[in-house]
């Protein structure tokens, strides 16, 4: 058996449109291999979200996986049925979404919904999930004296923790973290994003992470995948990506990102001129052409394939 | 006092009465409970500079921000606007209308802040109509169209709505706006963070293009160390509604003082790490 958790071949997601469809995610591949945290960056409607969603099962009404695979080990889950979906949603898939104070029942005490998410998808009793739902609390380090309290009655970086532990009670295979530490301050983003790798180690569960912070991605990640308006630009492990990036995205999405460690008020950034262009108004060739300096005359003709799994750019072919 | 001195924030409080109404304080037999936001905070900015407020969620940022634009009356202190002092009492509406057309504000996010069914030339003369800055339409029109391209944007931009355009280009429309009314002093809280990264470095280029070319005063207040560094000249620190350490920008960041900010610099993520294999904590 291979080391490969989760792979995705040529995903393609459309929203039918009576204009024309709209395609958020655009012939996307990757694998994740079991224990390996993989990130994806890119700017907001690049797809990054989408992609979580549609391994989740979770695409919205009128969207649907026009073609293509995902297969979760040896199972190919993108076109299982309600039923079968939520057999392996919670369960061999946790999630993490960005915001914790919607992501819990504000009804209900962090104890009773982490004892309900263990009864409903591992096969023990009452008494049991409330002791694993306790030591799930001790291991995202809050005290089990609070497992009667309320969401509203901790912090922003206290939410998430109970967030992490819900989505850890199953003990699933892949945790898809959508933007976890975007509402934070920097200082709780440190701990959390430093808990949610120190228990996906221990339990060689692989990660998801969606964010669109380059820091995040460079003291987190062992891979990371670039998204740009729907493809994936550049893909590649996180310490090499960022020490040579070769997409000219890439290397935008570096270089205008301010450091704390240099610069000073002469200091003038990097910046890729315009926007991400809307999904309705995508140019034709490469989406990125138009902000790109070494945009050659075959980019505004065609799409560059990902070459050799790695970078999407004809610069390279 | 400096004579460059442009903006004296002077032992500035702001205390929020959190009590129970005073019926159930009787029957509890509780005091009246108060939330100090800020608390007896002082700096000033030069003309000309940036001043940038850096600190987590409830020190009492924007809470600051808010006092120093006129918007929020201090329970304590004052601001003095080169001498003006915005909440004093004796002076009269007149005055104090002049000194606010010196001061304007950009907002967080490009969402919010600008009013979804006006077109964008009438969201950049209504502060020219406010202020009585220009005496015919066809003024106010061109004023509408140099304010535009001062940001980056095109004339033809005047007739469209905010929605039609990205959140980078809305903010350039805020900063637009907030210079309508040829202001010398302006607070910017938290401008890039709803804003993608390639999009945040054109807004922060712009808003030093701005005061190069204008000669603006700001204040700055966000959470991002790596921004604060390009874009301040000097630093302060807040925590609880108190300012724990204020220096040059250089110094601040270089060597800080105080554990908090050696905190909050050692936390922000930065991508090398990624590259040499190190990790926080």
């Amino acid at each position: 058996m291979t080391d490969i958790l989760l792979s995705v071949r040529n995903l393609r997601v459309v929203f039918p449109h009576r204009h024309g469809d709209l395609v958020p995610i655009d012939d996307i591949s990757f694998n994740v291999k079991k224990g390996e945290i993989i990130g994806f960056v890119g700017e907001s409607g690049a797809g990054k979200s989408m992609t979580g969603a549609a391994i989740m099962g979770l695409i919205d009404d009128p969207g649907i996986i026009e073609s293509g695979e995902i297969w979760l080990g040896d199972v190919r889950i993108d076109q299982l049925d309600a039923k079968r979906l939520i057999k392996i949603r919670g369960k061999r898939i946790g999630m993490i979404f960005q915001d914790p104070l919607t992501s819990l029942n504000p009804l209900k005490t962090i104890g009773d919904q982490l004892v309900e998410t263990i009864l409903a998808h591992l096969p023990v009793n009452a008494d049991q999930a409330k002791r694993k739902a306790l030591i799930g609390l001790e291991e995202v380090g809050i005290d089990s004296g609070r497992f009667n309290a309320f969401p509203h009655e901790f912090s922003g970086g206290m939410r998430q923790r109970v967030v992490i532990a819900l989505a850890l009670a199953a003990e699933p295979e892949l945790i898809i973290a959508d933007e976890p530490t975007t509402a934070l301050d920097v200082s709780v983003q440190a701990q959390v994003l430093e808990l949610l790798k120190k228990l996906c180690r221990e339990r060689n569960a692989s990660v998801m992470l969606i964010t669109h912070d380059m820091g995040v991605i460079a003291e987190t990640t062992d891979r990371v995948a670039v998204l740009y308006a729907g493809r994936l630009a550049e893909i590649g492990n996180t310490a090499s990506l960022l020490s040579s990036p070769r997409h000219p995205y890439t290397r935008g999405l570096i270089a205008s990102t301010p450091s704390v460690e240099h610069g000073d008020i002469s200091t003038h950034l990097y910046q890729i001129e315009g926007s991400m262009p809307r999904l309705d108004a995508l140019p034709t060739g490469c989406s990125f052409h138009p902000r790109c300096q070494d945009a050659l005359p075959r980019c505004r003709l065609r799409q560059p394939e990902v070459i050799n799994e790695s970078v999407a750019c004809f610069l390279y072919e | 006092m400096s004579e460059h001195e442009f903006i004296r924030i002077d032992r500035l409080s702001q205390r929020f009465d959190l009590s129970d109404p005073w019926i159930a304080r009787l029957i509890s037999r509780r005091p009246k409970q108060f939330l100090n936001a800020v608390d007896n905070v002082s700096f000033n900015i030069e003309k000309g500079k940036t001043y940038a407020l850096v600190g987590e969620s409830g020190s009492g940022k924007s809470t600051i921000a808010l006092m120093a634009v006129g918007l929020l009356r201090p329970t304590g202190g004052s601001v003095l606007i080169d001498g003006h002092n915005l909440y004093d009492r004796t002076q009269s509406q007149l005055e104090h209308r002049r000194t606010r057309r010196r001061l304007q504000m950009v907002f967080q996010s490009p969402y919010a802040s600008l009013n979804p069914r006006w077109r964008v030339g009438n969201i950049l003369s209504e502060p020219l109509r406010v202020f009585s800055l220009t005496d015919s339409q066809s003024a106010e029109r061109r004023r509408v169209h140099e304010l535009l391209e001062q940001v980056g944007l095109s004339q033809s931009d005047a007739h469209r709505f905010p929605h039609e355009f990205s959140g980078g280009q809305r903010q350039r429309i805020s900063i637009a706006r907030a210079l309508a009314s040829r202001p010398e002093f302006i607070v910017c809280d938290e401008p890039t963070s709803a804003l993608d990264v390639s999009v945040q470095a054109q807004v922060l280029n712009l808003l030093k293009r701005l005061q190069n070319d204008l000669g603006l005063t700001y204040l700055f207040i966000t959470h991002d160390l790596a921004v604060v560094r390009v874009m301040a000249h000097r630093i302060g620190v807040l925590k609880s509604g108190r300012l724990i350490e204020e220096e040059s920008t250089q110094s601040l960041i270089e060597s800080p003082q105080s554990e908090y900010t050696k905190m909050l610099i050692r936390s922000a993520p930065r991508i090398s790490r990624g590259t040499t294999g190190i990790s926080f904590t």
